[in-house]
């Protein structure tokens, strides 16, 4: 007995760890090389958005999301604008709408490529991260020339997008795909049936089709257990339900299995982008409604009524109808999801954020037990967690 | 209105009414707002209603998305403890409503839903809400030692301590926040419209 207890001991790791991706602290009771529980210490990088939110109008808002999930920044916009939207009831230019299909696309590719090449940097893959954070430097590029910021694009608008596209973007955007196919070819090869990969990821932090929803799985962690479930195919938002795409799911619900989804998810964007640019139509980017749109600088140099608009919206700012709303998208990561309260005003009177990364992150300690040690950074890697979305 | 959105909305009325059917006077209130159905409940029977929404084939909400609360600090009970539920296999959103008083515990939905265990433990953290067989209610996203509960509305946006690394004891220290200026809120609402529609000088005319 005295010998087992020699045996048990308990470790720290993180808050600042490499394989952490971020400031996790996980109390870790080990019993050997077996994790026996594991307790997540979060909130180190807590900045109370959700208290600021309801300090600003509206508008001030936008940036907040982007901020979030620093890897997934206008699909969070997105969700939000759609709350926004909801309840002040705008329609959205059928332009603008595939201009933010395009745009979370390019955001999802993004963050894929960051989550595979750095899982595949915490269990001894170099390469492919220095591979493909060149492309996502190109991909950051697309980001500036639309919004002048390579990630904390602030791009949405209630009502459409801020701008429109540059003129040749859509060149640059095709001639950016056809040189990346073969790139994330070369990845593929690397990587999936890498013998040290293999052993590193194949039947490690296994979760069931069952036990995945019970934990409120969304997005590729659900896929890869086997449940056929996307945002963008079950309550299509935007222009998705016009788009042929299929939902890559997995069989075994372990590491290998979800970094399988989301290679072949990139795959899938790709196809939903090239649709995107040969389908979009010229037209508006933004509604046409006074209330929620400011008006162009010429008119407002002749229009008395412009002048006006402009002046209540950026002082005031749009007012919401009051009532509650909750909307969600299919973000990278799963499921975020915006529930907003407003109460009439030019504030929201309650903003939650749901990151789909806290779930997850919460069903660690189930999917590293009984692992040894060496297994939970291949876990944490797979499960694609971002603190500034956990934490917000 | 679209024809999808039509046909949505009527298989939102049925679920509503068959919820109603079966919850009978447990259910306060059930409403149907921007294609989101609402249900108002008692506290106190919460975990059979999440059970029944959860296991009865016609719900199989089995997908606990958010738990989180509004504070509605001149409001009596104070606290609106707000879940929202998802059927995969229905394809549909729930959201499920119940007013609490300070003080005053939820009776956990961590029994039904493992999932709710983050949940609760952030709305305790943010609001002080109680939860009555939480396997594990500690703080989740605040310092350690933090004290007070930040998202309610009597909660400064400053906070009521800073932090800093003091060099001559070699450790943190924790003071009063000190502002170089006060803390400004810019109140850019028409007095003409929302708000209540109250000008300033208005309390003149009723004092005596």
């Amino acid at each position: 007995m005295a010998d087992l207890e020699l045996h048990s001991f308990t470790v720290n790791f993180g808050p600042q760890h490499p394989a952490a991706h971020g400031v996790l602290r996980l109390v870790l009771e080990m019993e050997g090389e077996v994790v026996e529980r594991a307790d997540p210490h979060i909130g180190l990088l807590h900045r109370g958005t959700e208290k600021l939110i309801e300090y600003r109008p509206y508008l001030q808002n936008i940036p907040y999301f982007d901020r979030l999930d620093y890897c997934s920044m206008l699909c969070q916009e997105h969700s939000y604008v759609l709350a926004v939207e909801k309840l002040l009831g705008v329609e959205v230019p059928l332009r603008a709408q595939y201009i933010r299909v395009l745009f979370d696309e390019i955001t999802r590719i993004l963050n894929h490529l960051l989550n595979i090449t750095t899982m595949a940097l915490d269990i001894g893959a170099m390469t492919p991260l220095l591979w493909m954070f060149e492309e996502r430097e190109k991909l950051m590029g697309f980001y500036e020339q639309v919004s002048g910021a390579r990630m904390h694009a602030n791009y949405y608008r209630f009502g459409g997008v801020n701008r429109d596209l540059p003129a040749g973007m859509e060149d640059r955007i095709r001639a950016w795909m056809a040189q990346f196919e073969p790139k994330l070819d070369d990845v593929d090869r690397l990587l999936t049936e890498n013998r040290i990969f293999k052993q590193r990821t194949v039947d490690i932090g296994v979760v069931s089709a069952e036990n995945a929803i019970a934990l409120g799985f969304s997005g590729p962690m659900l896929r890869a257990s086997g449940v056929a479930w996307d945002l963008r195919k079950a309550q299509p938002y935007e222009v998705y339900d016009r788009l042929d795409f299929d939902v890559p799911i997995g069989k075994h619900g372990d590491c290998w299995d979800r970094y399988l989804v989301r290679l072949a998810e990139i795959r899938e964007s790709l196809k939903i982008m090239r649709q995107c640019l040969d389908q979009m139509p010229p037209g508006p980017v933004r509604t046409g409604d006074k209330k929620v749109t400011p008006p162009p600088r010429a008119e407002m140099k002749r229009s008395m009524e412009a002048l006006i608009h402009h002046f209540k919206l950026y002082t005031e700012g749009v007012h919401v109808p009051a009532g509650e709303v909750y909307a969600a998208t299919e973000n990278p990561k799963g499921e975020f999801g915006v529930y907003l309260v407003s109460d009439g005003t030019n504030k929201p009177y309650k903003c939650k954020i749901r990151s789909p990364g806290y779930v997850h992150l919460q069903a660690l300690e189930e999917m590293s037990r009984g692992h040894t040690l060496a297994d939970v950074p291949a876990i944490i890697g797979s499960i694609d967690i971002v603190f500034g979305e956990i934490d917000r | 209105m679209t024809p999808r959105e039509a046909n949505n909305d009527d298989a939102l009325r049925d679920l509503l009414a068959q919820i109603e059917a079966t919850l009978g006077a447990v259910l306060l209130s059930g409403s149907i707002a921007r294609g989101e159905v609402s249900l108002s409940i008692e506290t106190a029977p919460l975990p059979r209603v999440l059970t029944y929404l959860r296991d009865d084939p016609a719900m199989l909400f089995r997908q606990l998305v958010d738990v989180t609360a509004v504070d509605y600090p001149d409001e009596e009970p104070r606290f609106e403890v707000v879940y929202h539920l998802l059927s995969l296999h229905h394809n549909q959103r729930l959201r499920v409503k119940l007013r609490v008083d300070e003080g005053q515990p939820v009776p956990s939905a961590v029994p039904v839903f493992r999932c709710a265990n983050w949940f609760e433990r952030e709305v305790w953290d943010m609001y002080g809400i109680l939860f009555s067989d939480h396997p594990d209610l500690r703080r989740l996203l605040t310092d350690y030692g933090f004290e007070g509960h930040p998202l309610r509305k009597d909660f400064p946006l400053t906070g009521y301590v800073e932090m800093r690394y003091d060099d001559e004891q070699k450790r943190v220290v924790y003071e009063p926040v000190k502002l170089k200026q006060d803390f400004r809120t810019f109140d850019f609402l028409s007095p003409w419209e929302g708000g209540g529609g109250r000008l300033p000088g208005d309390e003149k005319a009723t004092a005596p």
